[in-house]
């Protein structure tokens, strides 16, 4: 069996500056900001009202559904307002507003706990209820993506260590401090699929977080921690199925297609560690880095914190420049600083103005072959960004299976051409996503 | 604190950092060598070609950027290259109206009409090469004998031949090996032919300095190696089988691999990364069909090389075998075609 998937990139790594730093907590911002969409699904609905006082970690907003997750309050405090609060795509979204009090601690109030022997509906109805999703930067709701289809079965439970994107070293970081919350987090997870085999993942540049964990597997736990190649996008859930297990998940399908399960390793440990209590998700750690900043570290924010704040206190430079919340490969660039920490952060990486190269010029393609060698599931970007200049949105679809990308660019990594090709594939994507939708509507007509 | 204007962007918001303006002056670089040597040889004759192909393909571009109103693209150096490869093929003592005349139908016809870089079909100089074939068929296979005496001074009068004067052939010209073996049977020692100690076209003739060129652009990962080594070894293996049925008719191949344009061919030009398929198999198979069409053209063809038709054959292939060649998305069964 091969050790890794195929093709990928190299970028370098730029982990060295945060990987030996030790999570700080961060201070309380004077104003929370929470917007109740932070996650994919249904936004939270409000169960609060303006002028009331909170306790950290009381129920601030509930799911709205099954596909959506429940708001906890990260402070205790007084709520302000309620009203549309800027999120990073651009938009206004309905929010919260939050005064923290001056003396509010870092105590947080327990709910009703998830025990062990609980049924894997009521764990997961447990992780819901805690508003967990996946931290690693999607922010899929977890209780969903754990469901397990009826007539499906999960054999591997996938811990997802790699934390391949350049800078980042929260998932590292959490391996090294909370070994315990994320076996923890593997009894639940256990229960809830009835895995047989537990394989926790992690990158060759994470050597020590690997020997940890190998240590402190528990007596009669079946984990195995494996280590694999680094390289771009190995922490992509299908790319790293394929590296652990030799299997690729069919076009179009999910994990549980090859009888696995895949949980982001910091998503984890924060199962293991609020369901205990019957807790929810008040703060995450994050890794604030890039040449922008002074200092840089691993930090445990509160959600709801305001950007600005936050660059503030970690010696943003005055001339920053380019700011980007998540890794630099698939994060998404800040236009607002006023805009807060969400559930999803997972990195916040800061360029001054001279960091930041002139807008690189964009040669046609000729056709070198790069993005072909790069694609990891063997794509033919040239082609499709070809097509897609042509607007061929059909074509690229059903005949160059546009619809299989995941967007980890790449593809756009290795152009010489800087064409920006994973652009091209988003918007041909929604651009197709709208004419489906479009198209049975018009036919009532 | 934090006046300055955000700058948004899509990611990835890092980029390797390998720009194709770079690919092309390394192409250029790696070309040097060869050119110093076509100078060395033939001396001043081979200066003159090479550099009126340049500069004729590089004016080419810039004036058909500016009459399309569109922003000058000499700077991505893809006509030098053009320009470089144009005057490497040609006789050193080709005459300059018609160099440069070679330069502008490379340029207009050969990339420009089809939509510029990138959207060429073939490559650029070979079309400018395949036209002066059939222009002056007399003028593109008049040759100069290597190392003469007095050559980096004395300009060969048909260099400077007035246009369209009638060509008055000089009498230097020397039968180039390929053409000595097809037409007389005279073979050339393998090792004169490395080393480019005979007559060529100007920077066919050294074998050894074109592939430290390769290996250079190899090396630095701007040149696809599996292209001159499946037109090389396909040539090889079948000039091979060839010279075991039949070691008097057949030449041997080792012979066929130093000789004419084929290592110019097979590592400068057949390796053109737009006139080329973009796949590792793709790429294979078109080296295939470029190194069997060499030999037919060679062995049985009128010409004594046969090295331009191929690659254009190749690039003409190349739409056809991406088209056919895909390899295997993750997570699907079969190959769509």
């Amino acid at each position: 069996m091969k050790d890794s998937f195929k093709h990928g990139v190299h970028p370098p790594e730029n982990k060295e500056e945060t990987n030996k730093l030790p999570i700080r907590q961060f201070t309380f911002a004077p104003l929370i900001i929470l917007p109740m969409q932070q996650h994919i699904g249904a936004p939270s609905k409000i169960i609060v009202r303006e002028g009331q006082e909170v306790a950290r970690g009381q129920l601030l907003a509930v799911a709205d559904g099954y596909m959506s997750v429940p708001m906890h309050s990260p402070v205790s405090g007084t709520i302000r307002k309620i009203s549309k609060v800027p999120v990073i795509s651009g938009q206004m979204t309905e929010g919260i507003y939050l005064e923290p009090f001056p003396s509010s601690g870092q105590e947080v109030s327990e709910g009703s706990p998830v025990s062990l022997d609980a049924s894997p509906e009521e764990i997961l109805k447990g992780i819901q209820d805690a508003g967990i999703v996946g931290l690693g930067g999607a922010a899929f709701p977890t209780h969903v993506k754990l469901k397990i289809p009826d007539g499906k079965s999960c054999e591997f439970l996938i811990i997802n260590g790699i934390e391949c994107e350049p800078y980042l070293t929260t998932d590292h970081r959490v391996m090294l401090e909370q070994a315990d919350d994320i076996f923890m987090g593997i009894r639940y997870l256990l229960k809830s699929t009835g895995a047989k085999e537990v394989i926790i993942g992690i990158e060759a540049n994470k050597q020590d977080a690997a020997d940890l964990l190998t240590q402190k597997i528990p007596a009669g736990m079946s984990v195995t921690v494996k280590v694999v190649p680094v390289k771009y996008p190995q922490g992509a859930e299908k790319m790293l199925i394929t590296s652990l297990l030799g299997k690729e998940v069919p076009s179009g399908g999910l994990p549980i297609d090859v009888h696995a399960v895949v949980v982001n390793v910091a998503t984890t440990a924060e199962i293991g560690r609020l369901l205990p209590h019957g807790q929810g998700i008040q703060e995450r750690v994050i890794t604030i880095s890039g040449p922008g900043v002074k200092k840089k570290g691993n930090y445990l924010i509160p959600i709801g914190t305001p950007l600005r704040y936050v660059l503030e206190q970690v010696g943003a430079a005055d001339n920053i420049s380019e700011v980007y919340m998540g890794g630099p490969m698939m994060g998404v660039a800040v236009s607002n600083l006023d805009i807060s920490i969400t559930k999803g952060t997972s990195g916040i990486i800061v360029f001054g103005e001279q960091d930041v190269s002139k807008t690189d010029k964009i040669f046609p393609c000729i056709k070198c072959g790069a993005c072909v060698d790069a694609c990891p599931i063997s794509l033919n970007p040239s082609k499709l960004g070809i097509l897609a200049k042509a607007e061929a949105y059909e074509t690229m679809a059903d005949d160059f299976h546009l619809m299989d990308c995941f967007e980890c660019g790449s593809c756009s990594f290795v152009c010489p051409s800087n064409i920006p090709l994973v652009q091209y594939f988003r918007l041909s994507k929604s651009i197709l996503r709208k004419r489906k939708t479009a198209k049975p509507a018009a036919a009532n007509v | 604190m934090f006046s300055k204007t955000l700058h948004i962007s899509t990611s990835p918001h890092i980029r390797k950092g390998l720009s194709t303006d770079t690919i092309m002056q390394n192409v250029v670089w790696a070309m040097m060598p060869v050119v110093i040597f076509a100078v060395f040889s033939f001396g001043i004759n081979a200066f003159l070609v090479i550099a009126t192909a340049v500069i004729s393909s590089v004016l080419t571009e810039h004036a058909l950027c500016k009459w399309s109103k569109k922003e000058s693209t000499i700077s991505d150096w893809s006509a030098v290259i053009t320009g470089i490869l144009l005057g490497l093929t040609l006789p050193p003592i080709f005459p300059l109206w018609m160099t440069f005349l070679g330069g502008v139908f490379s340029v207009a016809v050969g990339k420009f009409v089809f939509g510029g870089l990138g959207y060429n079909l073939f490559n650029p100089a070979l079309v400018g090469r395949a036209f002066l074939q059939a222009a002056f068929p007399v003028a593109i296979t008049t040759w100069q004998s290597a190392f003469l005496d007095g050559r980096f001074f004395n300009i060969t009068s048909s260099v400077l031949a007035f246009p369209f004067a009638a060509p008055k052939v000089d009498g230097i010209s020397g039968a180039t090996p390929l053409s000595a073996f097809k037409f007389d049977h005279v073979v050339t020692d393998t090792s004169d032919l490395a080393l480019g100690l005979v007559s060529g076209s100007t920077g066919e003739t050294s074998a050894v300095i074109i592939i430290l060129g390769g290996i250079y652009l190899i090396a630095r990962k701007m040149m696809n190696w599996r292209i001159p080594a499946s037109i090389l070894s396909t040539v090889f293996v079948l000039s091979g089988i060839l010279y075991l049925i039949d070691d008097k008719i057949y030449p041997s191949p080792l012979f066929m691999l130093f000789s004419g344009g084929l290592m110019l061919g097979a590592v400068f030009m057949a390796t053109d990364m737009v006139g080329s398929p973009i796949t590792p198999l793709g790429v294979v198979i078109y080296g295939f069909f470029i190194g069997l069409l060499i030999v037919v053209i060679r062995v049985w063809g009128g010409l004594p090389e046969g090295v331009m038709y191929a690659i254009l054959f190749g690039n003409a292939l190349t739409p056809q075998i991406d088209n056919f060649i895909r390899p295997r998305v993750y997570g699907t069964k079969k190959i769509k075609s």
